[in-house]
């Protein structure tokens, strides 16, 4: 039997996305032992999860080392892997924002400069608005890059908007709603395809009863 | 690619070259250059849209081919009644997506150019199967027709930012997406119905194709949807019914493509290695009159899959010594070659260098150290 491969994000959102695919009948309890294991397997179920950093679940689908993944909305926007999105999951729901510096006005005469983790998703949301700007590129604690003057602006995920608010930064604009994808390798789709539809089926119905 | 993959991968794409030309298509051989014109004309068509330029003796500006339809488009003529039928196996030129950088990549591919009825593209598509069929039975095509979302494109009169964003929730399968789409755009409930239709229907053609009849509305849709039950008759007929999926993700930049468009996997290997369709609107920008139908196999996709793991870098190593005359030497290792594997010759076993079979050559004899199985 082919084993189905699936990679889980690390954390919660990965936890809870686990939960689903156990109710679509694919469980795997040893996943659920506390210890630092990577790898879990069910063979009698025919599925092998698998942990990895959330940013790197779209890698592991699009070149199919998993079949099936969950991810944020924000890295398919961003890298525009080669994959199906199959569902909406509907959690780890947040978005993907402007922010800036309380008393920062913008001059349009100047190019505009933005410190974020999604240079391609801020190129494309400037350029949609024909705005000039000049991207900077960190990978972390970007809510510091106005307050020390290294950008006007950051582009960043939002969730409570509780870091915003304690390092005296205000939202200015939502650039786009994120939430959990269900994405499957185009491969695998066709050659594990009565799989994957099943818990298709399986978690849009249970989506469906949980709204 | 290694020598081993090559050769495979060489003795594969000659396996479809001769299929080619068993059905009656001719090689097309090209020049490695192209003027850069010819693509900044029609960049959208291109993979990747950026291409290797050089600046030939006479100032004009060239091009490493990073596509091989155009040139073929470029240089044939429109003959009426005629059909023409060309197969390559080029190299092409472009930057690979994993690593962002410019990769040489091998394709082998057909072009069937010219007053094309069903027969024709019934061919080609025939064809794309058994060119997959050359790499692994365990294999599928992904049949799709443009023909309905682009006549739904055009009933509902939609603007081009919406249509391409509509296109990639077809092609992504994202149904979720393609409704708000939809319900933003105030698009009418049989629209929305038949947008669904056609990103959730997926399967064996022959299942899927009774259930699709509903969107496939407008005249040209309709002969669409004769044409494409002919062609899986005749497809069934050549017994590939089986491998044939219909799906209707398979979606093609429209500027170019019309038709059929389709997509080949092997199990295995995580992308598509075939790619293909019609191209009647590229044709019409380039200022040709007549019909065209084409797939490339692409071969750097395959380069892992084509690759044998063997455990030795070479089958016998002979280890001799600075006493043993040089004729000795020549003299064992042509008999052992002989034999038909590989050897080679070292003063000292080394442990980088993986072989089955240790031998050594002592006071003129082959003594065995040690042979695996």
């Amino acid at each position: 039997m082919n084993m189905l491969n699936i990679a889980l994000p690390k954390g919660r959102l990965g936890e809870k996305a686990y939960a689903m695919f156990e109710r679509a009948g694919f469980p795997c309890p040893s996943i659920k032992e506390n210890n630092r294991k990577l790898i879990f397997e069910n063979e009698e179920a025919g599925v092998r999860y698998f942990w990895v950093k959330p940013s790197d679940v779209a890698i592991y689908v699009e070149r199919g080392a998993a079949d099936l993944g969950i991810v944020g909305k924000d890295i398919l926007l961003e890298y525009e892997p080669d994959v199906y999105e199959l569902l909406d999951l509907g959690m780890g729901k947040c978005r993907m924002a402007v922010a800036a510096k309380r008393d920062f006005r913008d001059d349009r005469r100047r190019t505009l400069i933005v410190a974020t983790k999604f240079a391609k998703i801020a190129s494309d949301f400037y350029a949609s608005q024909g705005r000039d700007i000049d991207i900077i590129h960190l990978n972390g604690s970007i809510e510091l890059a106005p307050i020390l003057s290294l950008s006007d602006v950051i582009v960043d995920i939002v969730e409570t908007g509780t870091t915003l608010k304690e390092n005296d930064l205000t939202e200015r604009e939502t650039i786009v709603s994120i939430s959990a994808r269900l994405i499957a390798n185009k491969a695998s789709y066709k050659f594990q395809s009565d799989a994957i539809g099943k818990i298709v089926a399986s978690m849009a119905k249970q989506l469906e009863e949980t709204t | 690619m290694n020598q081993t993959n090559r050769n495979r991968a060489s003795s594969v794409s000659d396996e479809m070259c001769a299929l080619y030309e068993s059905y009656g298509f001719t090689q097309y051989n090209m020049s490695k250059f192209e003027a850069y014109d010819l693509y900044v004309r029609n960049k959208d068509f291109l993979i990747s849209d950026s291409v290797i330029t050089f600046t030939d003796t006479d100032g004009k500006l060239l091009a490493l081919k990073p596509d091989v339809t155009l040139s073929i488009v470029k240089s044939g003529k429109d003959v009426p009644d005629a059909v023409q039928r060309v197969y390559y196996r080029e190299n092409v030129y472009r930057i690979s997506k994993g690593s962002h950088s410019f990769r040489e990549m091998p394709q082998t591919g057909l072009e069937c150019i010219g007053d094309l009825d069903t027969f024709c593209l019934f061919d080609v598509i025939r064809l794309s199967c058994l060119s997959l069929a050359l790499l692994s039975p365990d294999y599928v095509l992904d049949l799709s027709n443009l023909t309905p979302v682009s006549a739904l494109f055009t009933r509902l009169d939609l603007q081009k930012p919406l249509r391409d964003a509509m296109l990639k929730c077809i092609g992504e399968k994202n149904l979720h997406e393609l409704r708000a789409l939809a319900n933003g755009a105030g698009l009418d409930e049989t629209a929305v119905k038949q947008l669904e239709t056609l990103v959730t229907s997926a399967g064996r053609a022959r299942d899927v194709l009774p259930g699709l009849k509903a969107v496939f509305t407008d005249e040209e849709s309709v002969n669409a949807f004769a044409q494409f039950e002919t062609i899986l008759r005749l497809l069934e007929g050549a017994g590939l019914g089986d491998k044939i999926r219909l799906d209707f993700s398979v979606v093609s930049d429209m500027k170019y493509y019309n038709g059929f468009v389709f997509k080949g996997f092997v199990r295995g290997v995580p992308h598509s290695v075939l790619s293909g369709g019609q191209y009647d609107p590229l044709m019409r920008r380039m200022g040709r009159t007549s019909g065209a139908i084409g797939f490339a196999v692409y071969f750097d996709e395959l380069e892992r899959y084509l690759s044998e793991e063997s455990p030795y870098d070479v089958d016998t190593v002979l280890l001799y010594d600075a006493q043993t005359p040089p004729e000795t030497l020549e003299q064992a290792l042509q008999s052992l070659r002989q034999t038909g594997v590989s050897v080679t010759a070292q003063r000292a076993a080394q442990t980088t260098l993986r072989c089955r079979r240790l031998l050594k050559l002592e006071n003129g004899e082959v003594k065995t150290v040690y042979e695996h199985a």
